[in-house]
């Protein structure tokens, strides 16, 4: 059999809720092209149940990723950035199907994995550089500590089908939040692929999420979601920030949106992202007064 | 059994003479008394005798936008040029004028807003002159106070306080904003403006630059016009979450920061190994310290099932004894409810607490016969689904739940919108920080409880709010970083 004869096989590219690859429920798909406007994929059109769906992956995920030392975490966002450097030839192929030249292609996957090296050493650390122990006035032991926010909603960019995924995602987990990301509507195939290097990189289970689909119509279900904490997008991006914002207030939601330009150049990453998604939680307990004088012992 | 004589107290009346309280006041604009535009003042009471103290300006749109352009000239003239050095120094200057006249702020917290005069003696006022001095000292401090970043001031800072605290919460916005090199323009609530007024006539004192800090009187009006302004680059709110959602909606879009300190519903969890009479204590302070009137009130009371039974009627004992009624008597432990229209909304909750089949018990205290006031309230058999275990009462009024197990506790105390804070007693350590860590709370109070203090910051999770005041961590709602 020669080279030529030989079929390609085609890769169905699905969503990614709860550790598992399914089709948009609603059965709806688009077609994804390349530059030259030839369709190469027709991805998930996600649809509100598949957002509640998600939501619902990422609040069961979230106690046990919480839960789990800074230092696995670590370990973990590490694994990722081990996996996905075995997959480079991949994604570059997917980026360049829609149009990256091999270089920016090459930068933005090597971009990628550095930033989740990044992350995978901020893991525990971040807590001690924004813990404090407060010296109150009183016969009181007093400290604060930052812990995650819970479930996350993030609208990756436009302009990073890769890197733009990955900038949400790591500051998000590496801080014990779990998430749920809507993939460029544009360029989503990395955003996929990547999914299946989460898939196999000990993630649990639910800790990321990762849809596609229409911007305009998910994003509402997002904003609305009750059980969603916290939304990050990037400034200068499409969506209507100040229709997320209205519907987030209905909840107090924590609403950030992310510096574009400043993320997608080496060095767009900071612990104060990771903490853009915490809380400050302040424990009090009493001090014993009655032994002792006051005095050295 | 014959009913136990109560213990008498002669009475022990605080004088209202250091009060001094004016006639009228006007607004405070650009480090000058101003007349309202509007040329309306509305009448501050004394909720404990129903009798008027004063007159408050209304600030219309007009003055409104005076106090936002002073405060924008101000930041631009004086307060951006300043070194943070000199900025701090007269922040301790505000801080000391405060001490020196504590007493005249004690009397009148107490008159305008019915809290006991202990309470504002021993707690409000030193508690808000502290504050001022805390931050006073991080003023020039502010390059350690963010790892790798510089801290930049965002401008003008709207504020926005409540009527429960009000000395106290004036002194948790402003003393963050101005060190961090804002200028401030706030509003107390209707109810409980006075305090907040003799902070203007402190500040005058102390000789800031005119417009540096202005405050505005009305109601939720004038401060949805201060929401809304667009000269204004941060809000700071202290309030109900119902008014919290509102603001946030309004900023939507908007490049203003923001920062909510809103409602909760306290979980207050007691174990059956915690030590009873100090928890008893623990829980009278989390649910009557100011009559109630406290966002992190330990409002939903969870006892371990095993020493129910025991606990409530030691509570029941307990609360027979607290003496309800003159705030100016040093010996009153719960004073006069803040508003008749709070006490209209604490009675419509007995109501539905009655109808939803909890069982109610008060106090047989004699109410004085004007004024608002409240009996402490408990109920017992509280479902986790009624509203009085749900929603936040903001009174002297306790529902009382149960529970057999940490896990069980844990996830009905978890289980509410709102995550301002919760007490833990128990004898175990590692129970308190398990439980510590695994509830959804801004402050956990493990063995204690109502306690604050400037160094320890303070906020909630979900919608309790978000971003904290105090400490370290309080200035940043008030900074950008680059």
């Amino acid at each position: 059999m020669t080279q030529q004869s030989r079929l390609a096989i085609w890769k169905t590219y699905k969503i990614y809720i709860g550790g598992q690859f399914p089709r948009t429920e609603s059965g709806r798909s688009y077609a994804i092209k390349n530059s030259v406007g030839k369709t190469i994929a027709n991805a998930c059109q996600s649809s509100r149940k598949d957002v509640r769906d998600a939501v619902s992956a990422a609040r069961s995920a979230w106690g046990g990723w919480n839960n789990r030392s800074g230092f696995n975490r670590g370990q973990i966002l590490y694994r990722i950035a081990e996996m996905l450097e075995g997959r480079k030839k991949q994604l570059k192929d997917e980026l360049m199907a829609q149009g990256y030249t091999a270089t920016v292609a090459t930068r933005e996957i090597n971009l990628s994995i550095d930033r989740l090296i990044y992350y995978a050493g901020w893991c525990d650390k971040y807590q001690a550089l924004f813990s404090s122990v407060n010296p109150v006035a009183s016969a009181h032991y007093n400290f604060s500590v930052p812990e995650s926010m819970g479930v996350v909603g993030m609208l990756a960019p436009t302009n990073a089908p890769l890197l733009g995924v990955i900038s949400l995602m790591a500051p998000c987990i590496a801080g014990g939040n779990t998430c749920l990301i809507l993939a460029d509507q544009e360029k989503p195939l990395a955003a996929v692929s990547f999914a299946e290097v989460l898939h196999s990189a000990d993630v649990p289970n639910g800790v990321v999420n990762i849809l596609t689909g229409y911007q305009q119509e998910l994003t509402d279900w997002i904003s609305t979601h009750m059980d969603i904490n916290a939304i990050v997008c990037f400034d200068q991006e499409k969506p209507d920030w100040q229709k997320i914002q209205e519907n987030g207030a209905g909840h107090v939601k924590r609403m950030f949106r992310w510096n574009t330009q400043q993320l997608l150049r080496a060095g767009g990453q900071s612990p104060y992202l990771i903490m853009d998604l915490q809380e400050i939680k302040t424990t009090w307990h009493p001090i014993q007064t009655i032994a002792g004088s006051g005095g050295a012992y | 059994m014959a009913k136990k004589k109560k213990w008498e107290y002669s009475p022990a009346p605080e004088s209202k003479q250091p009060a001094a309280i004016a006639g009228r006041y006007a607004l405070f604009i650009n480090g000058k008394w101003q007349k309202p535009s509007s040329g309306t003042y509305f009448n501050s009471i004394n909720p404990a005798t129903e009798e008027k103290l004063s007159e408050i300006a209304t600030a219309n749109e007009t003055d409104v936008n005076k106090a936002v352009q002073a405060a924008k000239q101000a930041y631009e003239k004086y307060w951006k040029k300043i070194s943070p050095t000199e900025r701090g120094k007269y922040i301790f200057r505000i801080a000391r004028i405060m001490q020196e006249r504590a007493r005249e702020l004690a009397v009148t917290e107490t008159l305008d807003g019915g809290k006991p005069i202990r309470e504002s003696r021993d707690f409000d006022i030193p508690t808000a002159a502290n504050h001022f001095f805390y931050y006073a000292g991080w003023a020039d401090k502010l390059d350690f106070a963010f790892p790798n970043k510089k801290a930049n001031s965002l401008g003008v800072a709207g504020q926005i306080t409540p009527w429960n605290f009000p000395l106290l919460m004036a002194a948790w916005k402003i003393a963050p904003a101005l060190a961090t090199g804002n200028t401030v323009v706030l509003k107390p609530a209707e109810t409980t403006s006075l305090t907040t007024l003799k902070l203007a006539e402190i500040i005058q004192e102390a000789e800031l630059p005119p417009g540096v800090v202005n405050i505005i009187t009305g109601d939720g009006q004038t401060g949805a016009w201060l929401t809304k302004h667009n000269d204004v680059n941060k809000i700071a709110f202290t309030g109900s979450t119902e008014v919290g959602k509102i603001i946030q909606h309004t900023l939507a879009g908007s490049q203003k920061k923001l920062t909510l300190e809103l409602g909760g519903k306290g979980a207050n969890i007691i174990f059956e190994d915690a030590p009873i009479d100090q928890a008893v204590e623990g829980v009278v302070n989390g649910i009557f310290f100011n009559q109630g009137h406290v966002c992190c009130a330990g409002s939903r009371l969870y006892v371990q099932e095993s020493i129910a039974k025991k606990f409530i009627q030691k509570l029941k004992d307990r609360i027979g004894t607290l003496l309800v009624g003159d705030p100016m008597d040093k010996n009153t432990d719960i004073g006069a409810i803040n508003s008749a229209q709070q006490l209209k909304t604490i009675q419509a909750y007995i109501k539905i607490g009655k109808a939803e089949g909890a069982t109610f018990f008060e106090t047989d205290c004699v109410l004085p016969k004007k004024g608002f006031f409240c009996r402490p309230t408990l109920f017992t058999n509280v479902a986790q689904s009624n509203r009085i275990a749900k929603e936040e009462i903001f009174g002297p009024v306790l529902s009382i739940l149960t529970f057999r197990t940490d896990d069980e506790v844990i996830e009905k105390a978890n289980n509410s919108p709102y995550g301002l804070s919760a007490g833990i007693w128990t004898d175990k350590g590692a129970r308190i920080f398990n439980l510590s860590k695994r509830i959804r709370a801004g402050v956990i109070w493990a063995n204690t409880y109502h306690l604050f203090d400037p160094t320890s910051p303070f906020g909630g999770y979900k919608e309790s709010g978000f971003g904290r005041e105090g400490g370290l961590q309080g200035l940043h709602p008030y900074v950008q970083l680059s």
